[in-house]
């Protein structure tokens, strides 16, 4: 199968593999071995690492900066990038800063609004949104061109992804939305953290009745539970996130120190219902803040080795 | 009835409280009154469905005012009654003089304080 | 319609405090219709600073006027003859009245009143909201009349993002997604095609972000 850039996540998908990514969240200060340190506690048990930007619009030390350092310790970077916090002119110029140092990944996001965050005073940008991040990196990998007219001579050359969020109401739009990020050059999805498997079983159906399923690569997004204090909080307090009263309720049914044990069994249980539905290429474990549990969970669910695989620079 | 009520108080008579405007209340402070009382119908019985409703946020609207500008918002209030209801009239209107009374006179006035103090009141007839 | 809201007294004591004159001016346009800057809401403002300081025993005379509109140097104009009586004024006209005024009154310190919003709408006495930005590029036509601009909290053109929940914006439960709302609306004209399309990053030089705006007809100019 062929792939468009040298990106090795894409080379997996490509391959047949289940793909599994996971994230680093950056540390809120100018320590940049923080990064480091949880790269190096997942590298072993994942094809590719994302980098949050400035998630939930909070400071901290910037994705580009941390991808190149994951790329520099020689691992698979995700630059993720939302279009709250630069303009168009910014967006470019940090897509060609990545490239420049060989990361190949990219996931285009709007980004939460700043009022979530410590600094809601902020002017927010949004010159562009999301699928139109989509279009610019491919108009630039594809055409060589800036979204002024620009013709550059050295091409950035990035496997372009996606978030989507398959729990906001209504359905329909969820499913269009995700045609339109495709139609604009989206080559792999992940998605936000699932709980609500029936939900998420009924938009995969819809995906798989439009055919979006063969056009994008969909990696499921899972995130383990810590115990029940963190399932409530996800529940009520973050945007776009579904969690059924059941889950809950078993992660409740436990002692206080077997929770996190249950979490995991949640999640690794997760993994295995989802390798069978059809259209899921692989899994983007986000374990916010519990990144040493990665490896456990990519083992548990028979994930481990990951594939080895070269790709040159080209 | 010949019930008597405190000699302080200057009754204006509106067909509801609901004419009773922000402006009218200011106002009634401005020329030195002490207290301004808003005396209408009974929530529910307003015979012109809402005036009264009506009246009792623009009552606050003025407390509020007032406070913002460092002058007691109790000068100011509501009452509800049935408008054939003597007794609670001159109750409620001993129970306001009482508490301008308290409150003294009216800060923007000069000079030393009277013993007798005037409230404006604003009844529905 | 230019929505605004009066400012709080504190801060137009503030601005006032060392005067001995003053004029609150109000203007009979907008701010009337939005009830923060009209004949009533001058009425209602001088009587409470007149109350205050009454109190603080200052001696501030504050007179009350109000004008057809501020926006327009004819009825700006109507002041001329009395505005030297003043030491300031204080207008309750929007942020473009205001300047105006002071434009056209140098020496005269010109203060604001209320504070300026939005462009708007009445949706019934006392709620008025946000309808548009002003961008300068009009695109309406296919958003089914419902502005991604002004009623999307990202300004996104392809949305909505995946914070919209049960048609509410993830900014605030009281907020419409504004993309749900084009969703539905074209579902209900039959246009779902514009949906579909991604649309092309939008010109923002026609907007703010282009520089301060002018409009200039040459048909019209005397």
């Amino acid at each position: 199968m062929n792939t468009t850039t040298p990106s090795k996540l894409e080379k997996i998908l490509a391959e047949g593999h289940f793909a599994v990514t996971s994230e680093c969240g950056p540390p809120r200060g100018a320590n940049g071995e923080v990064v480091e340190e949880k790269a190096n506690l997942i590298k072993d048990h994942v094809d590719a690492i994302n980098v949050t930007d400035n998630q939930t619009s909070v400071v901290r030390l910037c994705s580009l900066a941390a991808c190149i350092r994951i790329k520099q310790m020689g691992l698979e970077p995700v630059l993720q990038m939302v279009t709250r916090d630069r303009n168009r002119i910014g967006i470019q110029s940090d897509i060609l800063g990545a490239a420049s140092f060989g990361i190949h990944n990219i996931l285009c996001l709007t980004g939460d609004h700043q009022h979530f965050g410590d600094h809601p005073q902020a002017i927010n940008v949004f010159d562009l949104d999301s699928t139109q991040l989509i279009q610019t990196v491919k108009l630039m990998r594809d055409k060589g061109e800036l979204l002024g007219g620009f013709e550059m001579k050295e091409l950035p050359k990035m496997f372009i992804g996606a978030a989507a969020n398959p729990f906001a109401d209504p359905f329909e739009i969820r499913v269009a939305r995700l045609a339109k990020k495709v139609a604009a050059g989206c080559q792999f999805i992940q998605t936000q953290c699932i709980y609500n498997m029936e939900k998420f079983k009924t938009w995969m159906q819809q995906i798989r009745d439009q055919g979006l399923h063969e056009k994008v690569a969909i990696l499921a997004g899972l995130t383990p539970m810590k115990n029940v204090g963190m399932a409530k909080y996800m529940k009520n307090r973050v945007p776009g996130i579904d969690v059924p009263d059941d889950i809950i309720e078993r992660l409740a049914a436990v002692p206080k120190e077997k929770q996190a044990d249950e979490g995991i069994k949640i999640c690794v249980e997760q993994i295995e219902e989802l390798k069978e539905e059809e259209g899921i290429r692989g899994f983007h474990i986000m374990a916010i803040e519990w990144e040493e549990k990665v490896p456990e969970i990519v083992e548990k669910a028979g994930l481990y080795p990951r594939p080895e695989i070269k790709v040159s620079e080209n | 009835m010949r019930l008597r009520y405190p000699s302080n108080i200057k009754i204006i008579k509106v067909p509801c409280t609901g004419r009773v405007a922000i402006i009218h209340m200011l106002k009634a402070l401005e020329e030195g009154a002490d207290g301004v009382m808003v005396a209408g119908c009974l929530e529910g019985d307003c015979h012109y469905q809402s005036g009264n409703l009506r009246a009792k946020k623009r009552v606050i609207y003025v407390q509020e005012t007032l406070e913002k500008i460092g002058m007691e918002s109790e000068r100011v209030a509501m009452y509800n009654l049935s408008a054939g209801d003597g007794p609670r009239f001159a109750e409620i209107a001993r129970e306001m003089t009482e508490k301008v009374q308290e409150l003294g006179p009216s800060p923007i006035k000069k000079g030393k304080k009277k013993t007798s103090k005037k409230s404006k009141v604003e009844v529905a007839a | 319609m230019i929505m605004a809201r009066p400012k709080p007294i504190e801060e137009i004591i503030d601005e006032i405090k060392d005067f001995n004159k003053v004029l609150i001016a109000g203007c009979d346009g907008c701010v009337t219709v939005c009830e923060a800057g009209g004949i009533k809401e001058v009425q209602v403002l001088a009587s409470a600073l007149r109350l205050y300081f009454g109190k603080e025993r200052k001696k501030l005379e504050i007179d009350e006027t109000s004008l057809t509109r501020q926006c327009d140097k004819d009825y700006l104009h109507e002041l001329l003859d009395k505005i030297d009586d003043y030491d300031a004024v204080v207008s309750l006209a929007c942020g473009a009245g205001v300047q105006f005024m002071a434009e056209m009154y140098r020496k005269k310190p010109i203060f604001p009143g209320v504070d300026t919003c939005f462009i708007g709408v009445t949706e019934e006495r006392g709620v008025w909201a946000e309808r548009c930005q002003a961008c300068g590029q009009c695109i309406l036509a296919s958003t089914g009349g419902i502005c991604p601009i002004t009623r999307c909290s990202k300004r996104m053109m392809n949305g909505p993002c995946g914070g919209s929940e049960k048609g509410k914006c993830e900014v605030s439960p009281d907020t419409d997604c504004g993309w749900h709302l084009i969703y539905e609306r074209l579902k209900e004209l039959g246009q779902l095609d514009f949906f579909a399309e991604p649309t092309d990053p939008k010109d923002w030089a026609s907007s703010r972000d282009g520089g301060p705006r002018k409009i200039v007809r040459e048909d019209v100019r005397q």
